[in-house]
Formats: structure tokens, C-alpha cells, sequence
């Protein structure tokens, strides 16, 4: 089935209007050698047969669903309330375009501005762009709004090894036509304080994540501290944060973070493999016109009723074409819909409640995996992710947690961190239970075991 | 009545989930850790549902009606592709499992990866870019890299036909190489002279998005590519507009050398209110190894094939997190598995149908400068009525939606005054087609009796014409 609700009759008499003989005399521009190639690809099937095709593919997956899993870094499992997808499945938002036409789109446009309110509420920042791809390209995007800022007089970045690696990635992939000297610190145990001393004048902005990749917290007046020295320097101070985890620390919007980013996932969408997800983007409202992304903007009708547009399009690629501030076009508008309905769901005591179970939950696992012999747990302050030090290489413990026990295990880092072959990144939330938790704690025991 | 933000109907007290106690013994929180205050509403679930229902019932969608916005391709998105997603074999998995607990999910992405270079003609692809100016930045990217390898520094410049989406230009920019605009010519083409003129050793490549944004199908296409590669470029194809010729001609083999696919337009999934999309990127052979990565590799076949994680040898890097937009893939997958081969070609059939059949019927009522050729999957009439001089393209968009239909884009491609970019798609029915064409005659004749009803347009929507200037100036981005 191809969704055409056209006829044969109907076709003939479309033809007839437009005045040709058939359907291949429209295609008269098309090179006569390259019409109509012969296209290689399985036979088209039913809805019912995709379906059954689908399901038996989805069941070659181990679904976290059913199975207890310890993963982390960077996408996280969450409960996400029966009313988040019941929005989402609103086809009056789900089928619509990016709301160029603000007066049928209204529901899209408050949508994103009750949205970009709540993520500025969240992170402590005074104003939040419509979304980015994800928490990666956010990252990018904030690289770049500092150049900006900096009228691109400043080459330098500084990237803190804590950021996620997917970030540092991206943040390379996008800046590697600009000419510039970013400093990706290698090593992981460098601190903050380190950080701080290589900016200087040159430099456009300091990026660090909070907690960090590896789990670990950095007090808030380190922070503080190091807003100080970049703010100093002239430099925008830029912060990657788990979102959940603000339902209960001090959001960096209150330490001097110029620009707060993130992946939104956690608030209300499923991992789904790893996308589509969000990324979030907080500023500060001075910095409003460099600043890359849609932005709706509050304002009246002719008649002074109170509605909703697309703001600052002059920022912007269909008008600004190569002086754009980005090439951005859209947002994730459903994947922030499902971050909005979730944050208004759970509400202030909801997500503190939410942060409150991954941190119990997350020291619990930690303080019983110190006691195991042959592991340590690397990570002194963490919200709900630690690295453990196990005594046979990682990959070999989570194949045997998953073999024997059916238990997907935590991060390898391994396999981003050359030299970290040992190293798991352990992750809880409120979706691992007290049984999930201790059985995992006796399977790592037993492969640690020779 | 307006509807109220969710933050005025917040009341102290009230709570919208219901949280699991906690089963493991607490671990103590320092003070100097915790936030002061957390200012996010407080509402009950049936508040949460009523305002996100009244919110959408301000919006018009697909799934309302006709939406011929050109260029965005607003084809109905089946309804099976939901249910697809949110199989929990594919919904819940993490992106981080290692490959042998998600065998199905690799495959699936493998099967994707082949059949989008199937139908491009591409020999690899990429399913990672978020969207289509993602998939552009990958593209360029792309391009820039492999002309450094080959030791060709020199070659900084993109040329951009002045038809193109405002994302080429800023695409070029941001991967740090220089914008040339190339002018059409009289026949909506890529000007062959200015072409000529512009490719020397600088040239890094050329974006061509065919069919372009005046909806016609580049005439010297097979020219265009043999000279820019001729002078030693590249061709980027843009793949917005590549509804029009699926499974009519192959990019890749016409000498396009890398191009993006918008599958939230041409492989029907949702666009969501302005995302999430996908921008998968097609390569020839010569620039496989460019690819954005992880891609899928499949080794072995049949019942013993396995699927693993491959970084190309000269990648690009990551342009995203993770392996793409899984959830977004899964429903171009099911899509393509639906329509098969034949239904491909069908689908763009159609939707040339209904494009040229809209032409041929408001043609008379409104100026088509191109109307001549045919078009494929759209067409751009201008919003010029001469016996209503103060009436602009804006105005009868806004009727338009008094008529019950979603306006045309409007005021693009910026090199035809008024335009009026129309694209039905083949999902429309003659009689939804006919409608639509009713409501064009019938505002043209409006426009002459009462302009005014076309200026104080649309009566009919939740809101009137907005202020966009207060907003601009005033810049309330957030709830107070």
C-alpha cells in the first residue's frame, strides 16, 4: 500500500487537464538513460506482515524493559507517565510543520514557550532556545555561540575531559572548518582548577559537564570559582548538565554558567536506541541575538489577544543565509513537548523525588560494590553514576552478567577511554529496584571470580 | 479564549505523578549540594491533559488537512509507523548495549542503510544526521575533507544556485568554506555561463538541489556535473525535493557524489511540530570512508548474519550522539518495506501528478512563471493578482486558511517576488485537489469585490494576525 488515494479514473482525468497522454510524459526532463532505474528492495508487504516482521526483529533486542540494566552515560531509563505519550500521540501535534503560520499553530508555539520557561526555571538561567538535536549539538552550538560573542577575535576552547565524549566529538566535527585551538584535555583525572588556569584572553569558552561524564560531582563553589576566572578572561563559562539531576542540585545558572546544555532525554523521553532525543540550551538573555535555534517569543494579536511566534528570525538561515548564526532550522519540537508534559507532571517535589531515588538507589549499589573483593568504586561524589574498578576487564564482566544472569551491566569505558579496559560506569535510577540492585551486586561478584 | 500558560493554573499542593517509595536504605544528601528552590508548576494529571488538548486543538496538522507547504513535503504519515516505534524491543533499548543484545536493532539500521543507497544510487550511507541541515553540514563537511586529503587546500568555495534553501548558504559557511551564488536562468535552470565562469581551482563543489525550488527538474543536469566535476569539484544534492523522483532517477548515478535525504519528508515520518527529522547522507564510492560513524557492517548472511559497529577509516567524525534518530529510522523503515519498489515509483508519480494538475488549474487565476515546463512535486505560482493591486501572497495565504487549509509557503524561493511555493503531494485526492483550487478561484475573486477581508485575514483561527514586531522588540521568551 502506498497511501495514494488516487484512481485510475482519477489519474486519466488529471492527464486530460494537464493536457499529456500519461503520467511518464511529466517526467520528459529526467535524462532518458536514468528514467526509471530498476530499484533492488525486498517486496512490498502488508501492515500485518511489517508488523510481525518488526516484532520478530525487536525480539533479537534485549529490552531493558525486562531485563535489569545498569547503563547510563549520557541516555538514561526513567519512568515516563502514561500522559506523556497520550500528548505526543496527539496527531494535531505529532503531524504539523515547524509553525510558520502562528495563527494555526498556536498550540505548537505555547507549547515551546511554556517549554523554554520551564527548562530556564529548571537550570537557573534567565532564557531557553526551542531545543537542539541533542545534548551533543547543543554542546556545539554553545561552542559557537561564544565565537560569536567573541566576534570571532577568539580561537580557543576548552574542553574539559569530563564532557561526554560524544560531545567532544561533535564539538570537533562542527568547529573543524573554523580554525581553531581546542585544547580537549586527554586526561580525565585533570580537575577544574586546571582548567581554570589555561584560560586566558584568547580563549572564547570553557566547556565542563556537572556532574561529568564519568559521575563525578564538582562542588558548587568550584564552580563558582572557576565562572570567576573565565568571566575574567572575557570568556563564556558553558555547563553540560543531567537534567534530572537539577531536580535536586544548585543549578548552574546560580554558579555564573553563561550557557547551560544538556541531553533532555531523561525528562520524559524513551531511549529508543538512542534517538531522537533533545538537546537543551539555556543563556543569558544579553546574549540573546548570537545565540543560535528558534526561540518563540510572546506577544498579541490585532484584536490584543495574547499568542505566540517565532521570534528573532533574523538570526537566522532563511534570512540571514551565510551570516546565519547557525544553520539550524527547526528544533525537536515533539521530544521537547514530551520534556514540557514531563516537568509539569512530576512538578517541584516530582523530580526532586525522582533525583532523590537515583541518588539513594545509585549509593546504595555503590557502598555494596566497594564491599565486593577485587572492586572499588573510583568515584567519591556522584549523583547517580560511578565508575567501578573491577578486577577483570569490563567487557568480560558484563558478558558474563548478561550470559549468566541476564543483566545488562554498566559502561565499558574501555571503549572510549584506551587504558580504562577495568573501568565500568555504573548507573542507577528510580527504575532499578532493591532486588535488581543486589542481584547485580552478586553477579559482579561471581565474575569477578576466575 | 486563550488558553492560560501552565504555570497560572499552578496551585500549591497539587501533584501530577505518583513516585515509588524508596527500597533501599537512604544515603544522606549535604545541604550545600541541594537547590534553594525549584519554581515549576504544580497541576493535577487532568490538568495536564486538558491544557495540552486544548493546546493542540490551536493547531492545524496533516491529519486536519490539505497542508501543500512546498518544499516540506507534508505527506500523510501512516499511523503504522507509531506503532513501529514504540515496540519496546525498539523503544526501550539503550544505545550503549553491546551489539550482541541488539542484533535486531543493528540489522534493521543495516537493511535502512542499503535501501536508501539503493534508491539514491549511492554506494554507503549514513544514518546518523539529525536533519536536512544536518545532513548538509555532513555533506560540505564531507566534501572539504576529502579535497584535503587529496592535497587540494586551495578549494574553499561553495557554489549555491540563488534558488537554494537559506540552510546551503549557512551550511557552507559553518564548515568554514566560501559561498558563491550562481543566478537561474530564464528557464529556472542553474545558468550554465555563470557556471562556467566560476569553475576554477577554488571550487570545492557545487549544492544542487533538484528538483530545485522553483519545482523543476534541472534540465542539464547530466552538464551541470560533468562540468563541475570536470574542474575538479564535487556535487552536493540537496534531497528535499527528492519525493519528486523516487524510484524515477537515481542522484548517484546522474552525478550527484553525496546528498542528504530528509526522511521526515520523502519517507513519510511525522515532522512533530518542527522535528524530529532524520537527514541520512548518501555517498559514491570515493567518499564512503567520510561517512559520519559508527555505521552498521554486516558479516555473514542469511541466518548467520551478525551486525557490528564500523568507524570509516577517514570519518568526518560524529555529528550526533548515539546512532541517529532510531525512533525516526524505524518508521522510514517500515515505510519503504510497505510500498517496495513499485509503490516508490508510485508515490512520486502521483505527487508530480497532483503538482501538475494544481498548475494546470490555477495557472489562469494566478501568474506561474515557469508554467510552461513541467513541474514535479511543486510548482511556485505568485501571490500577484492584477486587478487587486494592494493584495500580496501573505494576504491570500491567511484566507487561505479560512477556507479550512493550511497556507502554501509563502515569500520563497526568495528570487520570485510573492511566490507561492505549492506542493500537494501524492497523499491528496483529486477532490481534496479540486477544493483547494475552488478556494484559490474564490479568493482571487474576493480579492477584487473586498480586499479587506484578505488583509484582515484569517477570521476563522484561534488567534488573528500576530504582532511579530512587539515580539521582536520586546523579547518575553519566557513565562513571567
Amino acid at each position: 500500500m502506498s497511501f495514494i488515494p488516487n484512481t485510475d479514473a482519477d489519474r486519466a482525468q488529471m492527464l486530460a487537464a494537464i493536457g499529456v497522454d500519461s503520467v511518464s510524459d511529466l517526467f520528459r526532463d529526467v535524462p532518458k538513460e536514468h528514467l526509471f532505474p530498476r530499484l533492488v528492495l525486498p517486496s512490498a508487504v502488508s501492515e500485518q506482515e511489517i508488523l510481525a516482521e518488526l516484532d520478530s526483529l525487536s525480539r533479537q533486542n534485549a529490552d531493558p524493559g525486562r531485563t535489569p540494566c545498569f547503563l547510563g552515560a549520557g541516555a538514561y531509563r526513567h519512568f515516563i507517565p502514561s500522559v506523556v505519550d497520550f500528548v505526543l500521540s496527539r496527531s494535531e501535534f505529532y503531524t504539523a510543520y515547524t509553525p510558520y503560520q502562528p495563527e494555526i499553530s498556536q498550540g505548537t508555539l505555547q507549547a515551546i514557550f511554556e517549554y523554554q520557561s520551564l527548562i530556564a526555571r529548571l537550570t537557573g538561567m534567565e532564557v531557553s532556545n526551542a531545543s537542539h538535536y541533542d545534548g551533543a549539538t547543543a554542546t556545539a552550538e554553545a561552542v559557537i555561540m561564544s565565537l560569536n560573542v567573541s566576534q570571532h577575535q577568539r580561537k580557543r576552547v576548552l574542553l574539559s575531559a569530563g564532557v561526554h565524549p560524544h560531545y567532544r566529538a561533535v564539538v570537533r566535527t562542527y568547529t573543524q572548518g573554523m580554525g581553531l585551538d581546542i585544547h580537549d584535555d586527554k586526561d580525565t583525572e585533570a580537575t577544574i582548577e586546571r582548567l581554570a588556569v589555561l584560560c586566558d584572553s584568547q580563549t572564547a569558552c570553557v566547556v565542563v559537564q556537572c556532574p561529568d561524564f564519568f559521575g563525578r560531582m564538582v562542588p558548587p563553589s568550584t564552580i563558582t570559582a572557576l565562572a570567576q576566572k573565565v568571566h575574567a578572561c572575557g570568556a563564556l563559562l558553558v555547563v553540560a548538565v543531567n537534567p534530572v539531576s537539577l531536580g535536586l542540585l544548585v543549578p548552574p545558572g546560580e554558579l555564573g554558567a553563561d550557557v547551560v546544555v544538556g541531553e533532555g532525554q531523561a525528562l520524559g523521553n524513551a531511549l529508543s536506541f538512542g534517538g531522537p532525543y533533545l538537546g537543551f540550551f539555556a543563556f543569558r538573555r544579553d546574549q540573546i541575538r548570537r545565540s543560535s535555534g528558534r526561540i518563540a517569543g510572546e506577544t498579541v494579536d490585532r484584536a490584543g489577544t495574547r499568542g505566540y511566534v517565532f521570534t528573532l528570525s533574523t538570526r537566522e538561515q532563511h534570512i540571514r543565509r551565510e551570516k546565519a548564526t547557525s544553520n539550524i532550522c527547526t528544533n525537536q519540537s515533539l521530544n521537547a513537548l514530551a520534556a514540557a508534559v514531563y516537568l509539569v507532571s512530576l512538578g517541584p517535589r516530582g523530580l526532586q523525588r525522582v533525583a532523590e531515588l537515583c541518588w539513594h538507589k545509585a549509593h546504595y549499589a555503590a557502598e555494596r560494590i566497594a564491599k565486593l573483593p577485587g572492586y572499588t568504586v573510583d568515584t567519591a561524589e556522584f549523583f547517580h553514576e560511578f565508575v567501578i574498578r573491577c578486577p577483570r576487564p569490563a567487557e568480560t564482566i558484563n558478558r558474563r552478567l548478561f550470559d549468566q544472569q541476564g543483566i545488562i551491566g554498566g559502561f565499558d569505558l574501555g571503549q572510549e577511554f584506551p587504558g580504562k579496559e577495568h573501568e565500568m560506569l555504573l548507573c542507577c535510577t528510580e527504575m532499578n529496584s532493591r532486588g535488581e540492585i543486589d542481584k547485580l551486586v552478586e553477579a559482579l561478584e561471581e565474575a569477578g571470580n576466575a | 479564549m486563550p488558553e492560560p500558560l501552565i504555570f497560572e493554573v499552578s496551585r500549591p499542593g497539587r501533584e501530577g505523578m505518583s513516585l515509588p517509595a524508596c527500597d533501599v536504605p537512604p544515603t544522606a544528601i549535604p545541604e550545600s549540594l541541594r537547590r534553594k528552590d525549584l519554581p515549576l508548576p504544580e497541576v493535577s494529571e487532568v490538568d495536564v491533559v486538558r491544557h495540552y488538548v486544548r493546546l493542540s486543538n490551536m493547531n492545524y496538522a496533516v491529519d486536519v488537512g490539505l497542508y501543500p507547504l512546498g518544499s516540506c513535503t507534508m505527506k500523510y504519515n501512516p499511523k503504522v509507523n507509531e506503532v513501529a516505534a514504540r515496540i519496546p524491543g525498539f523503544a526501550a533499548i539503550h544505545p550503549f548495549q553491546p551489539p550482541g543484545t541488539v542484533q535486531g536493532a543493528m540489522s534493521l539500521l543495516c537493511a535502512l542503510q542499503e535501501m536508501i543507497a539503493e534508491i539514491g544510487g549511492f554506494h554507503a550511507v549514513s544514518l546518523q544526521p539529525s536533519a536536512g541541515a544536518q545532513g548538509e553540514l555532513t555533506g560540505i563537511l564531507i566534501m572539504r575533507r576529502y579535497h584535503a586529503d587529496s592535497g587540494d587546500e586551495r578549494r574553499n568555495r561553495i557554489l549555491v544556485p540563488d534558488s537554494a534553501h537559506g540552510t546551503n548558504p549557512a551550511s557552507t559557511a559553518m564548515a568554514g568554506l566560501e559561498v558563491v551564488e550562481i543566478p537561474s536562468d530564464a528557464r529556472g535552470n542553474v545558468d550554465l555561463v555563470h557556471l562556467r565562469a566560476n569553475l576554477d581551482d577554488r571550487v570545492a563543489g557545487l549544492m544542487l538541489t533538484n528538483p530545485n525550488t522553483l519545482g523543476l527538474f534541472e534540465e542539464n543536469l547530466l552538464e551541470v556535473t560533468r562540468l563541475v566535476h570536470d574542474a575538479g569539484g564535487l556535487v552536493y544534492g540537496d534531497g528535499a525535493n527528492f519525493n519528486a523522483i523516487l524510484g524515477i532517477a537515481k542522484p548517484g548515478t546522474m552525478g550527484i557524489d553525496v546528498m542528504h535525504f530528509n526522511l521526515h519528508k520523502t519517507f513519510s515520518t511525522p515532522h512533530g511540530g518542527g522535528g524530529p527529522g532524520s537527514g541520512a547522507v548518501g555517498v559514491v564510492e570515493k567518499l564512503a570512508e567520510y561517512l559520519p560513524g559508527p555505521v552498521v557492517a554486516r558479516r555473514g548472511t542469511g541466518e548467520d548474519a551478525r551486525y557490528e559497529w564500523r568507524e570509516p577509516s577517514r570519518s568526518i567524525g560524529r555529528v550526533k550522539s548515539f546512532h541517529g534518530n532510531f525512533g525516526v529510522l524505524v518508521r522510514a523503515y517500515t515505510y519503504i518495506r510497505m510500498l517496495g519498489a513499485v509503490g516508490l515509483r508510485a508515490v512520486a508519480e502521483n505527487a508530480v501528478l497532483n503538482a501538475n494538475y494544481l498548475q494546470a488549474r490555477l495557472k489562469d487565476t494566478y501568474p506561474v512563471p515557469h508554467g510552461d515546463r513541467t513541474c514535479m512535486h511543486e510548482f511556485v505560482a505568485q501571490g500577484i493578482l492584477a486587478e487587486a493591486p494592494g493584495i500580496r501572497a501573505l494576504d491570500i495565504s491567511k484566507r487561505l486558511i479560512d477556507y479550512g487549509f493550511h497556507p502554501p509557503t509563502n515569500y520563497f524561493p526568495l528570487i520570485m517576488p510573492e511566490a507561492l511555493m505549492i506542493e500537494p503531494t501524492e497523499t491528496e485526492s483529486l477532490e481534496t485537489l479540486e477544493r483547494f483550487v475552488d478556494a484559490m478561484r474564490a479568493i482571487a475573486k474576493e480579492a477584487v469585490a473586498s480586499p479587506d477581508l484578505l488583509h484582515d485575514a484569517p477570521h476563522s483561527s484561534p488567534v488573528q494576525r500576530m504582532d511579530e514586531v512587539k515580539a521582536a522588540k520586546e523579547l518575553k521568551v519566557t513565562a513571567g
